[in-house]
């Protein structure tokens, strides 16, 4: 009479989209990588290792992955440690405390693609805001008696200058990226247990020393996850790069995912495009492992 | 913890907010004026005329109410798709037990965390191997597909803090599986189908990549490879470009803004999101 109730009737869609859309692409990637597909032909040649062999013989890869680490090691320090102030202090009374949080997490909700469309106009030349603000600077320097020419802030070409390109777009991307580290570290502070830091605050610890012996390290969970996160996303940036500057000028601001793109899409070397996946994937298996490892462990 | 901060630090508090809104700001101003103004008298000049021109050409003449279409088209099935397959997928790991359940859970966990290049070449092989490269199905499915791993994630937490009692009491009453994934499980999943609505309204919303792989006739682009499209054409028309820009910020925007609570507490979840 009593019939065992069956899941399959609310998994297998779910789980037959899931497999078809990301399961497989997955793994056909790693078949990819050893392959010559041009992204046309229906048939291709298997290659071995040739693949890989050629990327670790380009200084393009070189400076995409050295780009990558820069971004990382940027998105650690800078936008983390503003992010981690801006929502310590926000999270006293002061006034006009909604502006001010709104302000700084505005730039989250903007798309990246809008975002790079936004700064590109910043960066401009000749029409940007940031030249426009230097040249205001300038007049005023050369009004107090300095000798220096305004017009000269006209000539800076932010991301047309190779030792510029990537630092601007890090700019833009860490305008963006501290509005996200604050929030997050504002829930952490909410779930905080006041007695703990009451009874500091009655230990007469003020401060500094309030924040780096007691509030820092109960936020120990957050900064793990802010630290996984701003990694990750430094290791796949895409949308900044390739709306900015494509990687140029001259591979100065190239990262992997951009490279990657180009190498698919515009010179239908699939194969080489998958080896790229393929080395970025081992790059973040491991904070991807550890948070697998982490799930399986809760479940016990 | 409560103490109130010096007024220096409120002062530079302030003084970096306004900072950061600057170039929005900037942007707004810069929209309103038109290039020629621009270009005779430089940004500091005060407007000659404040004009809505640079609003009216971009959504008309420069498509950009065509692509913001568009991304409407994308995101609203995307979004009922994945709504409404988490919470079925969520519902069935928790109400049933079964040997797969961890692995299934596990599987839709790891994969979604995955770099999205990994998946990039063979989406786009599939989507033409099934002939919807190109169409408004090739994102929307995608799309579905891709965020079921997270949504059911967070999901599935949500449903394990419902008691079992309240499944098996629906039972007892004689009711199907059906209906008491839509008439019990459905309600109680509420909150966190509201923190997925907003978060993956954003995210796919915001999309520009899969959009770029996806799909490629001007006439289908979201407001993201729209926008890309448009700085191409009106190569130095900045007030113009930067005019469409904010426009293509609205939606999110009053998202948002509308949402603001469900939004947090989804970025909250969706921190270990790839």
């Amino acid at each position: 009479m009593l019939r065992r109730p069956s899941p399959v009737p609310f998994l297998w869609l779910p789980l037959a989209l899931y497999a078809l859309w990301v399961v497989y692409p997955t793994l056909a990637t790693f078949a990819l990588a050893f392959s010559d597909w041009d992204g046309v032909s229906p048939r291709w040649n298997w290659v071995g290792l040739e693949n890989f062999a050629r990327l670790f013989r380009d200084p393009v890869f070189y400076q995409a992955l050295g780009n990558n680490l820069v971004w990382a090691v940027v998105f650690l320090l800078l936008p983390t440690s503003a992010g981690l102030a801006l929502a310590y202090l926000l999270n006293h009374p002061v006034p006009g405390e909604r502006f001010l949080k709104v302000s700084f997490y505005l730039p989250l909700v903007l798309s990246p693609a809008v975002v790079a469309v936004v700064w590109s106009w910043i960066y401009h030349p000749q029409q940007g805001l940031i030249n426009a603000l230097l040249a205001a600077v300038l007049k005023g320097l050369a009004a107090l008696g300095f000798q220096v020419d305004p017009e000269a802030a006209y000539r800076i070409g932010w991301l047309g200058d190779p030792r510029l390109a990537l630092a601007a777009i890090l700019g833009a991307a860490c305008w963006r990226q501290v509005g996200y580290v604050m929030l997050l570290y504002l829930a952490g502070l909410k779930t905080l247990d006041p007695e703990v830091v009451e009874a500091a605050l009655v230990d007469g610890a003020t401060g500094w020393t309030l924040f780096r012996r007691i509030v820092f390290p109960l936020l120990g969970p957050i900064t793990v996850i802010v630290v996984v996160v701003s990694t990750v996303d430094s290791l796949r940036s895409f949308d900044l790069v390739y709306v900015m500057t494509r990687g140029g000028p001259f591979h100065s601001s190239e990262v992997l995912a951009n490279y990657m793109y180009l190498s698919a899409f515009h010179d239908y070397r699939m194969g080489y495009a998958a080896a790229i996946a393929v080395v970025l994937f081992a790059i973040t298996f491991v904070p991807i492992a550890f948070f697998l490892g982490r799930a399986v462990k809760e479940e016990g | 913890m409560k103490a109130r901060l010096s007024p220096v630090v409120v002062a530079l508090l302030w003084a970096s907010a306004l900072l950061w809104i600057f170039p929005l700001a900037g942007a707004l101003l810069v929209s309103l004026r038109t290039l020629d103004d621009l270009t005779l008298r430089g940004f500091w000049s005060w407007p000659k005329e404040i004009t809505l021109a640079n609003y009216v050409r971009a959504w008309a003449e420069a498509g950009v109410s065509r692509y913001l279409l568009n991304s409407f088209i994308i995101t609203l099935p995307s979004l009922l798709g994945i709504l409404v397959l988490s919470s079925m997928a969520a519902y069935a790991l928790v109400r049933f037990r079964f040997r797969l359940a961890l692995p299934i859970f596990l599987l839709f966990l790891g994969f979604n965390m995955v770099p999205f290049q990994m998946l990039m070449l063979p989406v786009f092989r599939l989507a033409n191997q099934l002939g919807v490269y190109d169409t408004y199905l090739a994102p929307i499915l995608f799309h579905t597909a891709f965020q079921l791993g997270f949504a059911t994630f967070v999901l599935r937490n949500f449903m394990r803090t419902i008691p079992a009692s309240l499944f098996e009491s629906a039972v007892v009453d004689g009711a199907g599986e059906w209906t008491i994934w839509r008439r019990i499980a459905l309600p109680l999943m509420l909150p966190g189908l509201a923190a997925i609505a907003t978060l993956e309204f954003t995210w796919i919303f915001n999309d520009f990549l899969w959009a770029l792989v996806l799909l490629s006739r001007d006439e289908l682009k979201p407001i993201t490879t729209g926008l890309a499209n448009l700085r191409g054409q009106y190569i130095s028309d900045w007030p113009l470009i930067v005019a469409g820009s904010l426009l293509a910020t609205l939606p999110t925007l009053l998202v948002f803004f509308g949402l603001q609570r469900y939004f947090i507490q989804g970025l909250t979840l969706g921190a270990t999101k790839g």
